[in-house]
């Protein structure tokens, strides 16, 4: 077997990279293997998922809404929408007035929203339930996110999941691989002798210590994301110094299309929103950020709908969970538990799956979960990322397939 | 356990109580290096605190799109500007590494963001307090922060009132800041949040009040424990019970040891070292003492601006001479701005930094700092020579091959050496 074809094996095959640098094969030439993949770019018919974290705890009784119910309304007196001002879904709910290309999307039939998404013995910590969710791991902790254990049922290609924020975000940790990041301006590795000489930095080395190695690495990663992912992101000028560390959310989508339209071979994204914490003045500020993601997402999801490739997308949007069902003092809510998730793209059966909870029978003031979300992960892990869900997600065996075609 | 040897155990020393050797002298040995360090002369910099003027009056929010509310935003986000700028300065110029390093340190521990504050004066407030009170009783610092006017804007404790309650600051204070998850209950989060009901914050003198009317006066039983429950005692009970001071010393051991938590007798011993006074410092001295310290399995990637500092006082170039943006627009790139932490977790650790678009960013940000230092050093040696002279610039004890073999590939151009040491993995990584 020849070097590029024993590479091209260990590729396909899925040899972790545990084994793989047992071989001594970090001295791997990468560049084989991603020209390889170039001149093979993404498959048709393979599964493209994009994860949307709403960071802070998005208030889902004020996103999918249930207005008719007098309860919802006794609850909150000042943070209620009324039933006229809502974007109806049937069922007594509709969807918050900034949603408008969301309601679009539901009428077309191509957005899926699942209910009274949690987990069990739910926690209000932002940190330790934002884990929960990017680990899959409810009861105990783990270092590794869920797609950072499918980059390394893969074979440990970073280039198969990128993120589009500075900071590795746990969910695409895994315990070999770690996703790329990709900054929204775009990739360019210097020229000339400056840039071999940044190369050699991640050239391997014995007796590294794992951070030392993982500083390495990522300099070898970014050289194989530049000359893959690199052409095909419009290079920007350099960010004004005014501009916020993660570019808006519209732009971090612009990126994955136009990346999933280059055909790269990446095949799950994890793009971001901040700012859900709305502890006081919840509801001008919740419109406001729900607005952006409908001005961001709602676009990508047309947008991708038109390629071909395009269509191989599928997002899934979620956030650490929602909060209490009464308002505080300050017009805003404490922290809850469960909430929606959002499905839209390829396959996805628009509807309302999982049960809207009650707001009368609460668990101390919070709505009871009555989807597991790894249910969710399980699906797209089977459907849209062609993988065992055991591989990744343990003995843990519910799925939610009927919202996928 | 592997200990390292005395050179590099004295860069370890330097990298985690201050901002690496700099102009230290670290022949002096680690004992000599550790005194210097723990119980320096007062800072002998001038690095004046700027005075960044009156509050910027904020119109409301019938005034969006308005010149009006235009210039307020600029006037503020040039009070932003000199507050980051200052304290990037004062962290590269100090002669009392550890000030500036634990300040940091209490800064990522107690995270307040300018992004929501809106308010730069408050922000410096709370930086002076953290310069003051963060090296010595930990409960006067945990005092000073449940009242802190930054602190309380950040976590909606003006909207904290009897009427109802508003948890963010008292579930925040357990969880993050003096107790740690696991040891307290949703019940003890709702009770602690009617004991700190009624604060209220004067922006223009940088205060908080209590508004008596505002405040819930009745027993409230938090941590198995019944009284009238104000903000002070709330505080003097948590930090009471047994986890807090494991929490503490855990939180220290994170940022100035290893990601990896301390094996249990040695945070005993940093516990005992803490003692009823909740001291600080001894603490430090005693982590310091400790042989996990210079255990070679315990290094840990230096956070972006513990890089920057480093490097720039490595090579004594002074933010402050500096056009303001650019090294915070290298910093941004990087994911992190001091007085912006992402959340109230405050930044991530360790290889979460490691990225492949911080790689890039570094590597610019290390090229403009390259462009203004004095390379004479590397200049005045033979191009073989470089690479050795970039390591004793830098206070690295050695190179490994692979990095000097990626000097030798820019050998003939100084600067371009020295952008390429700064981004080396073991410069990267403080071992």
């Amino acid at each position: 077997m020849d070097r590029l074809t024993r590479r091209r094996f260990l590729f396909a095959s899925g040899v972790t990279a545990a084994s793989a640098l047992a071989f001594g094969a970090t001295q791997v030439h990468w560049t084989d293997l991603f020209a390889a993949a170039q001149q093979n770019p993404l498959r048709l018919g393979q599964g493209v998922l994009v994860v949307v974290t709403l960071y802070g705890g998005n208030d889902g009784l004020n996103t999918v809404i249930p207005a008719a119910d007098p309860a919802y309304q006794k609850a909150r007196p000042d943070l209620a929408y009324q039933q006229n001002q809502v974007l109806e879904l049937g069922e007594g709910l509709g969807l918050n007035p900034g949603m408008t290309g969301f309601k679009s999307l539901w009428d077309d039939g191509k957005l899926a929203v699942v209910r009274g998404v949690g987990y069990p013995n739910p926690d209000h910590s932002h940190f330790r339930s934002m884990a929960i969710w990017q680990t899959a791991s409810p009861v105990t902790s783990v270092p590794t996110g869920w797609l950072g254990r499918w980059l390394d049922t893969t074979g440990d290609n970073p280039l198969l999941a990128v993120s589009v924020e500075p900071v590795l975000p746990p969910l695409l940790a895994g315990e070999h691989a770690a996703a790329v990041s990709l900054p929204v301006s775009g990739l360019t590795m210097p020229a000339g002798q400056l840039g071999q000489a940044f190369l050699a930095l991640g050239g391997a080395q014995s007796g590294d210590g794992p951070q030392v190695a993982r500083a390495a690495r990522s300099v070898v990663d970014l050289d194989n994301a530049v000359r893959v992912l690199g052409g095909a992101v419009h290079s920007s000028s350099a960010p004004a110094p005014t501009q916020r560390p993660q570019g808006a959310l519209g732009d971090q989508l612009d990126l994955v299309a136009e990346l999933i339209e280059a055909g790269v071979p990446t095949r799950a994204y994890s793009v971001s929103l901040g700012g859900f914490d709305t502890h006081a003045d919840e509801k001008a500020t919740q419109q406001r950020l729900l607005t952006e993601l409908d001005k961001a997402l709602v676009p990508f999801v047309q947008r991708m709908h038109r390629t071909e490739r395009g269509q191989q997308a599928v997002v899934l949007v979620y956030s650490e969970f929602g909060r209490r069902v009464a308002a505080n003092a300050g017009d805003g809510t404490d922290h809850g538990t469960a909430g929606p998730v959002f499905l839209a793209g390829n396959g996805v059966k628009g509807g309302f799956y999982g049960e809207q909870p009650s707001l009368t029978d609460l668990d101390a003031g919070d709505l009871k979960e009555n989807t597991d979300f790894r249910s969710i992960y399980a699906t797209v892990l089977d459907k849209v990322l062609d993988t065992d869900p055991g591989k990744v997600l343990g003995d843990y065996s519910g799925r939610l397939d009927q919202v996928m075609a | 356990m592997a200990t390292l040897d005395e050179p590099a155990a004295v860069r370890r020393l330097t990298d985690r109580l201050g901002f690496g050797a700099g102009q230290l002298d670290v022949a002096a040995g680690f004992t000599k290096t550790a005194a210097a360090l723990l119980n320096p002369p007062p800072d002998a910099t001038q690095t004046p605190e700027p005075d960044l003027g009156q509050e910027i009056a904020r119109p409301g929010k019938a005034a969006a799109g308005t010149a009006a509310r235009k210039q307020a935003t600029q006037a503020v986000a040039k009070q932003e500007l000199t507050l980051a700028t200052w304290w990037l300065d004062r962290m590269v110029a100090t002669t009392t590494p550890l000030v500036e390093r634990m300040t940091w340190f209490w800064h990522g521990h107690f995270a307040t963001s300018e992004q929501k504050v809106r308010g730069p004066r408050l922000m410096q407030r709370q930086n002076d307090t953290f310069r003051q009170q963060g090296m010595a009783d930990f409960g006067v610092l945990a005092r000073s922060m449940i009242v802190d006017p930054a602190m309380m804007v950040w976590l909606d404790a003006q909207q904290n009132s009897v009427r109802a309650p508003n948890e963010n600051l008292a579930r925040e204070s357990m969880e993050l800041f003096l107790l740690g998850i696991g040891h307290y209950t949703e019940d003890d989060v709702k009770a602690a949040a009617r004991a700190l009901t009624g604060w209220t914050v004067d922006r223009d003198t940088i205060t908080a009040r209590l508004v008596p009317r505002r405040h819930d006066d009745t027993a409230k039983t938090i941590l198995d424990s019944t009284q009238n429950y104000d903000a002070e005692s709330f505080v003097n009970l948590v930090l009471s019970q047994a986890a807090s001071p494991r929490f503490v010393a855990g939180r220290i051991w994170f940022r100035l040891v290893s990601a990896t938590p301390p094996a249990p007798d040695v945070l005993d011993r940093l516990v005992a070292a803490y003692g009823a006074g909740r001291d600080i410092h001894a603490l430090l001295v005693a982590l310091v003492a400790e042989p996990a310290f210079v255990d070679s399995a315990n290094s840990l990637v230096k956070q972006p601006v513990e890089w920057l500092v480093g490097l720039l006082r490595s090579l004594g170039l002074r933010p402050d001479q500096w056009p303001a943006t650019a090294l915070l627009a290298g910093l941004r790139n990087l994911g992190q701005v001091p007085f912006e932490p992402p959340n109230v977790g405050g930044w991530p650790a360790d290889v979460a930094w490691l990225t492949t678009s911080a790689a890039l960013a570094r590597l610019h940000l290390a090229q403009a700092v390259a462009a203004r230092a004095d390379v004479s050093m590397i200049t005045t040696v033979s191009a073989q020579a470089r690479p050795e002279a970039a390591r004793r610039l830098l206070g690295v004890e050695s190179w490994t091959d692979r990095t000097t073999a990626a000097l030798g590939k820019v050998a003939d151009d100084p600067r371009q050496v020295l952008a390429i040491a700064a981004c080396a993995p073991e410069y990267v990584v403080s071992r």
